[in-house]
């Protein structure tokens, strides 16, 4: 069996903090960071590696600020 | 190759758009002015393929045009003074974005519905910037029908040249009255003028082209308006046009432009008849205004009467270019009355002559 | 070389490179910030838009026409030529465009202030003529950028700084449901409503969009795609509240799903 494994990329300066990701991701893997942005908003940050790489997360983003990988991977 | 016709004015205007290579006319049905629209409905599309199209309102069209035009595209649209009121947010769009297009205003009496006789009473709307801001078109005003056709590829050139609205600003009587037309011949249909500013859609050797009057820093909306004062000058430099008929002995001068500057040729005539020496110059750029020419004129005249199918607004301007030199009186008639060459006279010597 | 390889091994592997990507920015929408509040579907829209421009490679051929409202800067982030129009007149706007460059893909996009309210009749009857173009309605029932004044599709009872104690129909008019108007029209040949509030939302919404697009290869009338949209600020909502009051309060008024459907769909 192949298991999918993905990862994404959060532009942190281009992130508002809308948090519309967080709940659009099914394994809840993002979460809000402690710190904020240039702008003055809490980002968001990866908070756990169980990303599948469905892409709700980025297609909900309104400000596109989320980049997407998927690998599909070999079981060891 | 001369091609003479007898042709309404409105219809000789339309006759030339299509000589012209006019891309497409957007416009509304409005009296004294319908035949443009039914006139290039006819005979347009067929002959050149250019676009006509009935909008639903002058506001609607004056957009269309706004769309158009900012594809560098010829267009134009026609209306009379109603319909041109409803176009002034459209027009102050237009002059901000810089997107050259050709209006025409067949004017009728005002205000308000008013009536469907000539007027001369949406000078000011024309030459001062009906709607918001400051801004200015170029205004031509023929006073036959044969200018009503020559301004129409005129226009269409003074509008590419500056990157500004043109308005030939002519009235009811000019529109509807048949004369003897000498046609251009026909000029190709420029599709692909490729203007580098338009939306034409973006090739990659460039940033996208926006047509637009937004500029939110005031910085900036001050820079686009030293840039439009400054072409403003400049096209009061190179294109302001008069016309001026025995003013070189004249002791009297009659400003006055469009159809009623006939009339003043007739009154002139008459004063003449009688002994008196009168001129008569006639602005063919409204805006420009020929200020510099009214203002030397003066010099070496008794005095000067400004006649207008209104209440008086042009002579604003023939005052402001006299500046108090000679006394300037005014003579008008309003609602759709066209003054007679007697009326004039009597206006003149009453006015400026009986005043010795 | 080497040494990555043992990296790779060793520590976490890293799967963010080149051919993994799956989702990225479109390179239509500009790599410049957007100036819509946090949450705010503009930005998705507009993503959208940019994602189907690539897809179909029409980003010479795409003139947009942005409205008054918020997406009053659309042309700022989408990477085609644009035409700004003044408020209401967009639909106008992009009659004037597509009939002077029939060739070229043609979209407005306006919000409900915009379209529905000062816009109307230029709506109606660009759809009514069927202009060969697309467009797209930001339907959010309120009025964005001029701070929260009622729309025309403000809901019975919503509060909005113009209707402070709710929408009272009696003298204020019922939401004005503009995909009921212009269905009756034979000429439009496309109307769907959407929205962008899920993952699966987006999807759909994206698809509705790329119709728009597609259909007017097919030169067969306009293409309609309302997008029932949030507006967390002048709702004074969180974005996730917002969300929830899509779902509960304008869903229901607003139903989502096709409208009017071509019969033969295009691939």
């Amino acid at each position: 069996m192949a298991k999918v494994k993905g990862d994404v990329v959060i532009d942190i300066e281009v992130c508002k903090g809308c948090e519309l990701c967080i709940v659009a991701c099914p394994t809840d893997v993002l979460g809000k960071s402690k710190q904020v942005n240039n702008k003055g908003y809490q980002y968001i940050v990866k908070v756990k590696e169980e990303c599948t790489g469905c892409e709700s997360c980025a297609l909900v983003c309104p400000d596109a600020a989320i980049t997407v990988y998927r690998k599909k991977k070999q079981a060891v | 190759m001369k091609e003479l016709k007898l042709m309404k004015g409105n219809e000789a205007l339309a006759e030339a758009a299509i000589r012209a290579g006019c891309d497409a006319y957007f416009g509304y049905p409005i009296t004294p002015q319908s035949e443009v629209l039914e006139y290039l409905s006819r005979e347009a599309e067929k002959r050149t393929g250019m676009v006509v199209l009935q909008a639903e309102s002058e506001v609607a069209s004056i957009n269309m045009i706004y769309g158009g035009a900012g594809c560098g595209k010829k267009v134009m649209t026609s209306s009379s003074s109603p319909g041109v009121s409803l176009m002034q947010e459209g027009i102050s769009y237009i002059a901000s974005a810089e997107v050259p297009c050709l209006l025409v205003n067949v004017q009728r009496g005002g205000p308000g519905l008013g009536t469907i006789q000539p007027s001369q009473a949406d000078y000011y709307q024309s030459v001062k910037g009906g709607g918001h801001g400051d801004y200015k078109m170029i205004v031509l005003a023929p006073s036959s029908v044969q200018e009503m056709a020559d301004f129409v590829s005129l226009g269409f050139d003074l509008a590419f040249k500056y990157r500004n609205p043109v308005m030939i600003l002519s009235d009811g009587a000019l529109g509807q009255m048949m004369e003897k037309v000498e046609l251009q011949p026909h000029q190709e249909r420029s599709t692909e003028l490729l203007q580098e500013w338009a939306t034409v859609g973006r090739t990659p050797d460039r940033d996208s082209n926006f047509i637009t009057s937004l500029h939110m820093q005031p910085e900036q909306m001050e820079e686009v308006n030293i840039h439009l004062q400054n072409k403003y000058k400049l096209i009061a430099e190179n294109e302001t046009r008069v016309e001026c008929v025995n003013c070189d002995d004249a002791d009297y001068i009659i400003v006055a432009y469009g159809l009623v500057a006939r009339v003043c040729h007739n009154a002139a005539q008459l004063g003449r008849d009688k002994g008196l020496k009168i001129g008569v110059i006639r602005p063919i750029t409204l805006s420009p205004f020929p200020t510099d020419y009214i203002s030397k004129a003066s010099e070496q005249v008794k005095g000067i009467l400004d006649v207008e199918m209104s209440a008086g607004q042009m002579v604003d301007d023939v005052r402001l270019a006299v500046n108090g030199k000679k006394p300037v009186e005014f003579y008008g008639r309003m609602g759709g009355i066209v003054p007679t060459p007697e009326e004039i006279l009597a206006a003149l010597e009453e006015k400026l002559v009986g005043g010795k | 070389m080497e040494e990555k390889v043992m990296e790779a091994v060793n520590a976490e592997e890293n799967i963010c490179v080149p051919e993994n990507l799956i989702y990225q920015r479109p390179e239509t929408l500009l790599d410049v910030p957007m100036h819509y509040c946090p949450g705010c579907a503009h930005g998705t829209v507009h993503k959208l838009i940019a994602e189907v421009i690539d897809e179909l490679d029409i980003q010479g051929k795409t003139i947009g026409v942005a409205p008054v409202g918020c997406s009053v800067f659309a042309y700022q982030y989408l990477g085609v030529d644009f035409s700004e129009a003044a408020h209401g007149r967009a639909s106008a706007v992009a009659t004037g465009i597509k009939r002077v460059m029939p060739d070229k893909y043609v979209f407005s996009y306006q919000g409900d202030g915009d379209l529905a309210a000062i816009g109307t009749a230029e709506t109606i009857h660009t759809c009514n003529r069927g202009e060969n173009l697309l467009i797209i309605f930001i339907n959010n029932g309120i009025y964005g950028m001029t701070g929260g004044q009622m729309a025309p599709t403000t809901l019975p009872n919503m509060k909005s700084t113009t209707s402070p104690y709710g929408r009272d129909v009696q003298t204020m008019g019922n939401p004005l449901v503009m995909t009921d108007l212009i269905k009756q029209l034979p000429s439009v040949y496309y109307i769907t409503r959407q929205a962008v509030n899920t993952a699966g939302n987006v999807r759909k919404a994206k698809k509705a969009i790329k119709k728009g697009f597609q259909y007017q290869d097919l030169n067969k009338g306009t293409s309609f795609v309302e997008i029932v949209a949030n507006c967390p600020s002048n709702w004074k909502m969180t974005p996730l509240q917002s969300n929830k009051f899509l779902e509960d309060q304008m869903f229901p008024y607003y139903p989502l799903g096709d409208i009017k459907v071509p019969e033969k769909e295009v691939k």
